[in-house]
């Protein structure tokens, strides 16, 4: 019986340590930003394998939903006889949801994993040891560079996936299922409003951005340096990013669209 | 201090060092020197915290009790800058070679050259290519650090370790798992190196014959105490049983070859 409270009160100090752990992280990161400014060489690099290697996934899912939702959407607006409002529909959920949600998780599985494997790894060989033996401080050198490029390259995928998905929905309404071209546009064009749907959708991904850069990197850090713990830790960055993101989600739509 | 003329003759000074890991206690109330231009190795069985000692002296764990002073300053009293200031000064071979992995042997040297140095490209490229020269890899500059094997991994990173001309190198094991050729290479190195540079070398090893061979001071570790120190002539000609078990290899001895267990008979016959 009493071992319960006492694993409860385990596991309670070690979720709180890890919480202060990765804040602290979080801060020396942030800290060591202003060095990456300096030297964009670095940052560019990182771009490159977090933002540009994931714009394949985040284009071709993109066009997926896109499609799917014009289907959908076709099929429901059609009892309705409002089928001209299908590129109100498509655009809405995508710029609002669909986008930042859906390419933050997708950015979690490519680019995050990637991110928390290749970390650890330098963990348990020693890398990051190395460099500070070397008097190179691994968090500016290392970490700093990459949580810029995440958050930098998170907002422009979602906006990718979402300008890709409302073609996808073009498309399929217009081009397979005959809505009209015309009003498939000028619908969208009268209602999407810019500061509610389109800025409020950013500020989503660029939380979502933050988010999951910040659990990558800490969950690779923080990494048993060991082949089973590296695997563990890539999993809890892809599970924690997922639920940090419908979370997060949920708050900020609360925030920004209801009247909670 | 009383003892200035000896201390500005010790590199490293540890003075009461005590250091656990969880429960386990890997250090307790250990002292030594090491000496200024000479060889000094550490050894003991694995697992008696020979690297431990090293992260501690790179001021990379932090010690229970006791202090350690690297070329006159307290390692463990400084702050992050004048640490680092101070690694500048150390290089250290880790026993994987810990070289980076996204970038091939010749940028691998040049990292610490362009991450502390603003020297041109072209004053690097001599200098990299001069620290290469000296352990034999100079045409092995485009190779990347999985093209390599283990023997040329550990004298890449010991290039890059002198890439900065430290004061003085610390090796972690340097000679494990090395096929003889590169064993000799290696033993060659290490003393042609702290010869000529004028470095001072701490060299960790289990590596009786190898260690002996260039090594003038040894110190023995052992379950968290230093069991015993001299020239290698001295601890050869050592009457402790442990020192003799430890240096000839021995199987049993005052250190067993069996782990702490119940009577075998009993154990055998119990019906659990």
């Amino acid at each position: 019986m009493l071992e319960i409270f006492e694993n409860l009160g385990k596991s309670t100090f070690g979720s709180l340590a890890k919480l202060g752990r990765a804040v602290f992280f979080l801060l020396y990161t942030l800290n060591g930003i202003g060095v990456v400014l300096l030297r964009p060489g670095l940052l560019l690099r990182q771009m490159y394998s977090v933002g540009v290697l994931s714009f394949l996934i985040i284009s071709i899912s993109g066009l997926f939903v896109g499609m799917v939702l014009g289907l959908q959407g076709y099929y429901i607006l059609t009892d309705f006889g409002a089928a001209e409002s299908l590129g109100v529909m498509v655009a809405a959920s995508l710029v609002r949801e669909l986008g930042p949600v859906v390419s933050a998780i997708l950015f979690a599985g490519r680019a995050g994993s990637a991110l928390t494997a290749e970390i650890g790894l330098m963990k348990a060989t020693e890398q990051l040891s190395g460099m500070e033996m070397m008097a190179v401080d691994p968090i500016k050198r290392i970490i700093s560079p990459r949580f810029l490029a995440g958050f930098i390259s998170m907002p422009l995928l979602a906006a990718l996936f979402s300008a890709i998905g409302v073609m996808g929905g073009h498309m399929v309404g217009v081009t397979m299922l005959g809505v009209d071209d015309g009003a498939f546009w000028s619908q969208m064009q009268a209602t999407i409003d810019f500061h509610e749907d389109i800025i409020n959708g950013v500020i989503k991904s660029v939380v979502f951005g933050f988010v999951v850069s910040w659990i990558s990197l800490f969950e690779g850090y923080d990494a048993v340096p060991t082949s089973e713990g590296v695997s563990r830790a890539t999993t809890r960055t892809v599970v924690n990013s997922a639920f940090s993101i419908l979370g997060l989600d949920f708050i900020l739509t609360a925030l920004m669209f209801g009247d909670i | 201090m009383a003892n200035s003329a000896s201390s500005e003759n010790h590199i490293v000074s540890v003075r009461n060092l005590s250091f656990s890991r969880g429960r386990i206690r890997i250090f307790d109330d250990i002292s030594l020197d090491i000496q200024r231009g000479k060889i000094t190795a550490i050894m003991g069985p694995s697992g008696t915290g020979k690297t431990t000692l090293l992260k501690l002296i790179g001021g990379q764990l932090y010690p229970d009790a006791g202090r350690i002073e690297v070329d006159g300053q307290n390692v463990h009293a400084l702050k992050t800058k004048e640490l680092y200031d101070l690694r500048k000064r150390m290089g250290m071979l880790f026993q994987s070679g810990a070289l980076l992995t996204d970038m091939n042997v010749y940028d691998n040297v040049a990292f610490p050259l362009r991450e502390h140095t603003r020297l041109p490209e072209s004053m690097i490229r001599t200098l990299v290519l001069m620290k290469l020269q000296a352990v034999g890899l100079r045409g092995a500059r485009e190779l990347m650090p999985n093209e390599l094997s283990g023997g040329m991994a550990r004298r890449v990173a010991l290039a890059r370790a002198i890439a900065l001309d430290p004061l003085m190198i610390m090796y972690d094991e340097p000679f494990t798992g090395q096929d003889p050729i590169s064993l000799g290479a290696l033993v060659h190195l290490i003393k042609a190196l702290n010869s000529t540079l004028g470095l001072t070398s701490i060299i960790v090893s289990h590596d009786v014959q190898e260690t002996a061979a260039i090594a003038d001071y040894i110190y023995l570790l052992s379950e968290g105490r230093i069991t015993g120190q001299g020239t290698p002539q001295q601890l050869l000609q050592s009457d402790s049983p442990w020192v003799q078990q430890f240096l000839n290899g021995a199987a049993d001895g005052p250190v067993h070859f069996h782990y702490p267990a119940k009577d075998y008979l009993d154990d055998l016959l119990s019906s659990q």
